[in-house]
C-alpha cells in the first residue's frame, strides 16, 4: 500500500483557472489549519470538497471568498490578485482594497444563512443591487422579485427571516449572492444547519444552479450522494492538506488514500 | 511684606482626607442594608404568593420612582414632622439603603428566577427541606449572578454618599466644597477629590473581582471571569479602515 | 408631634412645582441627547482600538463612571467661569448629565455592536457592501434593537437623577421645592408632591419601557 502522502506537491495550477490558491498556509497561532497547497478551480467547474470537521474545509472556502487573510501563498481569482498587487514585475503584498476589488468575482452562501434580520427577504436581495451594482430602485426589485421566483420564493417576498423555515432562509440566501453574478460561488455546508426534510429544497436549487447557469462552485458538504451528482471533481482534505482529487465516481465510490475510505466508512455508515 | 500663611489646598488635605473614613462607612454600612433590602423585596416580588408580592412591588416602585437626592431631602426635612427624628447620618444610611436595595431587588428576583425550575422540583422529589433546598440547591446557583451587578451596587452606593453632603454629614464632598469656598478656587480641590473617588471605586472593583472568584468557587463553578485575554471582539479589523 | 397636612398649601405649590418640572424635562432632553450622542462616539472610539486613544477613552469612561456626578457637576459649575465660560446653570446642567451619562450610554452601544452576529459582518464583506453602508444599514440598526429600551431607562434614571441639578441652583423641580420649603418654612407640602410628581411620571414611563423591552425582544 503507497504511502499516504498529500497529493497537492506539484501540482501545477492551469493558467486559464478561475480560482487559483498557491502554496496558501492558514495559520492562528501555532496552528496550521490549511498547509501549503495548491488548488485551483476552472471556469464553470463544480467542485466539491468532504473531509473530517476541523480539516480546513471551510477555511479554504473563507480564503477563496477572502474573509481571511492566509499566512503564506498567493490567491487568484479571475485574473485578479486577492492580497497582493503586481509592481514592476513582483508581487507586493496588498491591503483591504485590493481584496474588495477580487472579492467582486465570488459569492458565498454560509451554513447560518446570514440573512439580514431585520430586512425582509425582497429587502436582503435588493440590498447588494443598490449597493453594490448601483441599480435602480426599480430595476433592482424587478431583479430581486426574479432570484427569489427561480429559488421558489415568489410568495415570500415580504417576509422576514423569523418568518421563513430554515429552507426558505438558505434559499433567500442563495439568491442574495446570486444577485451580484458571481464567477465564482462558495457553499459552505450550507445544508448542515438544517431539518432533515428541509434539506432536498436546498440541494434542488443548488442542482438547479449547476445546470442552468455558468457559475463555477465550490460545494463544501456531508451530502456525498448529492456530492456524486453535480461535481466535476471531488477534493478530499484531512489536516490541512488535499489527500485525496479525482473525478467522482472514483473519489466517492472507489477512494485510493485510506484516509477516504475511512472518512467514507463513516459517514455512510449511519 | 508677603505673607507666607495664606492657607493654600495642602493646608486643608488632612481635613479632606479625613472625610474618606466617614465617606467609606457610610458606603458599606447602606450597602449593607442594600443588601439585607434587596433580597426581602426580591424574595418578595419572587413569591409565588400574591400577598406577599403586590406590596413588595408597591414599596420597590415608590422607592424608585424618584430620586435618592428627593428622597434625602423628604427624609432629612420631613419625617422630623412625622415625629421621627433621626440622626442625619443614619437617616442618610436608611434613604441609600432602601433606595438602593429596590433596584437591587430586581436582581434579587431575576437571579433565582434563572434558577431552572427542573432544580427545585428535583429537590423536592427527593424530599428535601425547604431551607436545604434554599441554602444547597438555588443559592449556589442565583449567588454567583448576582456579584457582578453587586459590584455596581457598591460603586453607584460609593457616589451616592457624595449627596449625604446635602443633609450636613462630613463626608468627602462635604469637606471639598466646604475647601473650595474657602479657597474660593474649585479646579484643584475638586480634582483632587474626583481622583479620591476613583481610586476608591478602582479598589472597590478589585475587591468585586476577587468576590467573583470565592463566591463562584464557594458554588463549585470554574469561574466566569477571565482575567487574561478577553473574548475576541465580533467587530472585526476591516470595520473602521478606510472610514 | 402634632402635624397637619394642608392641602391648601399643597395644592398652592403646584404651578410653581410645575415650573421646575419644565426645566427638568428639558434637562433631561438635551441631557439625554447630549449622552447618547457622545456615547456612541466613545463607543467607536474603543471598538476601533486605536493603540493610544482607546485606551485614553476607556480610562475617561472608567473615570466618568466611577465618580459623584454631584463632585462633576460642582466641577463645571464652577470651573466654566473661569475659563470665561458663562452658561447659565441650567446649560450647565445638562452638559454635567449628558457627559455623566455618556460614559453609561458608551457601554450600552458597545454591548449592543458586539452583540451584532459575526456572520452578519462576514456576510456584509461577501457581498462587497461599502462600509458605511455595512454601519448604517446593518450593524447599527441590530445594535439599537438592544441599546434602545436600556436607553429608555437610562432616560427614566436621567429624569429622577436632574432634581441634583438644585445643587448648582437650578430651578427644576427639587429646586422649587426647596425655594418653597425656604420661604414659607414649610417643608412637607411641597417636598412631598415634588416626591409624587416624580412618581407621577417616572413610574408610567418605566412601565413603557419595559413594554417597549418586552416587545423589542420578541420580535
Amino acid at each position: 500500500m503507497p504511502p499516504d502522502k498529500p497529493i497537492s506537491d506539484g501540482t501545477v495550477i492551469p493558467d486559464d483557472a478561475l480560482l487559483a490558491m498557491h502554496d496558501v498556509t492558514m495559520q492562528y497561532g501555532a496552528r496550521t489549519v490549511i498547509d501549503s497547497i495548491r488548488l485551483s478551480v476552472k471556469a464553470r467547474e463544480k467542485l466539491a470538497i468532504i473531509g473530517p470537521s476541523g480539516s480546513g474545509k471551510t477555511t479554504i472556502l473563507r480564503l477563496a471568498m477572502g474573509l481571511e487573510r492566509p499566512t503564506a501563498g498567493f490567491i487568484r481569482i479571475d485574473g485578479q490578485y486577492m492580497w497582493h498587487a503586481e509592481r514592476n514585475g513582483t508581487l507586493v503584498t496588498s491591503g483591504e482594497q485590493q481584496a474588495r476589488r477580487a472579492r467582486r468575482a465570488v459569492g458565498m452562501v454560509f451554513q447560518q444563512f446570514n440573512l439580514f434580520p431585520h430586512m425582509s427577504a425582497l429587502q436582503n436581495v435588493t440590498e447588494p443591487l443598490v449597493h453594490v451594482l448601483r441599480v435602480n430602485k426599480q430595476e433592482a426589485y424587478d431583479r430581486a422579485t426574479d432570484l427569489l421566483s427561480r429559488v421558489g420564493l415568489a410568495t415570500h417576498l415580504d417576509h422576514r427571516p423569523a418568518q421563513l423555515s430554515g429552507g426558505q432562509q438558505q434559499r433567500v440566501a442563495i439568491a442574495r449572492s446570486l444577485a451580484l453574478r458571481p464567477k465564482l460561488m462558495l457553499f459552505d455546508e450550507v445544508t448542515s444547519a438544517l431539518d432533515p426534510e428541509l434539506v432536498g429544497e436546498v440541494l434542488n436549487v443548488i442542482r438547479d444552479l449547476a445546470h442552468t447557469t455558468s457559475m463555477a462552485m465550490m460545494i463544501v458538504t456531508h451530502e456525498i450522494t448529492f456530492a456524486a451528482d453535480i461535481a466535476d471533481r471531488v477534493i478530499v482534505f484531512d489536516h490541512g492538506r488535499v489527500v485525496e482529487e479525482g473525478a467522482p465516481e472514483i473519489v466517492l465510490r472507489h477512494p485510493q488514500s485510506p484516509r477516504t475510505q475511512q472518512f467514507l466508512k463513516a459517514i455512510l455508515e449511519r | 511684606m508677603s505673607d507666607q500663611s495664606t492657607p493654600g489646598l495642602p493646608d486643608y488635605l488632612p481635613l479632606l482626607f479625613q472625610g474618606v473614613p466617614i465617606t467609606l462607612e457610610a458606603t458599606f454600612a447602606a450597602t449593607a442594608l442594600l443588601v439585607i433590602s434587596g433580597f426581602v423585596f426580591g424574595l418578595g416580588r419572587w413569591s409565588k404568593n400574591a400577598l406577599i408580592r403586590w406590596p413588595a412591588g408597591f414599596v420597590v416602585e415608590v422607592l424608585r420612582g424618584s430620586s435618592a437626592i428627593a428622597q434625602l431631602f423628604w427624609a432629612f426635612y420631613v419625617l422630623p414632622y412625622l415625629g421621627i427624628t433621626l440622626e442625619p447620618f443614619t437617616a442618610g444610611i436608611v434613604v441609600l439603603g432602601l433606595n438602593g436595595g429596590a433596584y437591587f431587588s430586581e436582581v434579587v428576583r431575576a437571579a433565582f428566577a434563572s434558577v431552572p425550575r427542573g432544580q427545585t422540583e428535583a429537590a423536592v422529589a427527593l424530599s428535601l427541606s425547604p431551607w436545604f433546598r434554599l441554602r444547597r440547591i438555588i443559592l449556589p446557583q442565583a449567588l454567583p449572578i448576582m456579584v457582578p451587578p453587586f459590584g455596581n451596587a457598591l460603586i453607584d452606593m460609593l457616589k451616592f454618599t457624595a449627596l449625604l453632603s446635602l443633609v450636613t454629614i462630613q463626608e468627602l464632598a462635604y469637606r471639598a466644597d466646604a475647601i473650595r469656598s474657602v479657597l474660593a478656587d474649585a479646579g484643584p480641590v475638586y480634582s483632587l477629590t474626583l481622583l479620591i473617588y476613583f481610586a476608591i471605586s478602582l479598589t472597590f472593583s478589585l475587591l468585586i473581582q476577587v468576590l467573583e472568584r470565592l463566591v463562584n468557587r464557594w458554588a463549585g463553578r470554574s469561574s466566569t471571569v477571565d482575567a487574561r485575554g478577553g473574548p475576541r471582539s465580533s467587530v472585526p479589523r476591516w470595520a473602521f479602515r478606510s472610514w | 408631634m402634632n402635624f397637619q397636612w394642608d392641602w391648601g398649601f399643597a395644592l398652592q405649590t403646584l404651578p410653581t412645582l410645575f415650573q421646575g418640572l419644565i426645566f427638568t424635562l428639558e434637562a433631561t432632553f438635551f441631557g439625554s441627547a447630549l449622552a447618547f450622542a457622545l456615547g456612541l462616539i466613545w463607543a467607536l472610539a474603543r471598538l476601533a482600538d486605536v493603540p493610544v486613544a482607546s485606551q485614553i477613552v476607556r480610562l475617561w469612561v472608567e473615570f466618568v463612571r466611577g465618580t459623584p456626578l454631584l463632585i462633576q457637576l460642582y466641577f463645571l459649575f464652577f470651573i466654566f467661569p473661569s475659563y470665561g465660560v458663562t452658561l447659565p446653570a441650567l446649560e450647565t446642567g445638562m452638559i454635567g448629565l449628558g457627559i455623566y451619562y455618556s460614559a453609561y450610554a458608551s457601554e450600552v452601544y458597545r454591548a449592543g455592536i458586539e452583540g451584532v452576529p459575526q456572520g452578519q459582518w462576514e456576510a456584509s464583506l461577501a457581498l462587497g457592501l461599502p462600509l458605511r453602508r455595512v454601519w448604517g444599514r446593518i450593524v447599527l440598526p441590530q445594535a439599537m434593537r438592544f441599546a434602545i429600551p436600556v436607553f429608555g431607562t437610562y432616560v427614566i434614571s436621567m429624569f429622577k437623577e436632574s432634581a441634583i441639578l438644585s445643587t448648582i441652583s437650578v430651578l427644576e423641580l427639587m429646586g422649587q421645592a426647596n425655594i418653597i420649603s425656604a420661604e414659607t418654612a414649610r417643608y412637607v407640602e411641597p417636598l412631598s408632591m415634588a416626591a409624587l410628581i416624580f412618581l407621577c411620571i417616572s413610574y408610567p414611563a418605566s412601565r413603557l419601557v419595559r413594554l417597549l423591552e418586552a416587545r423589542t425582544g420578541a420580535s
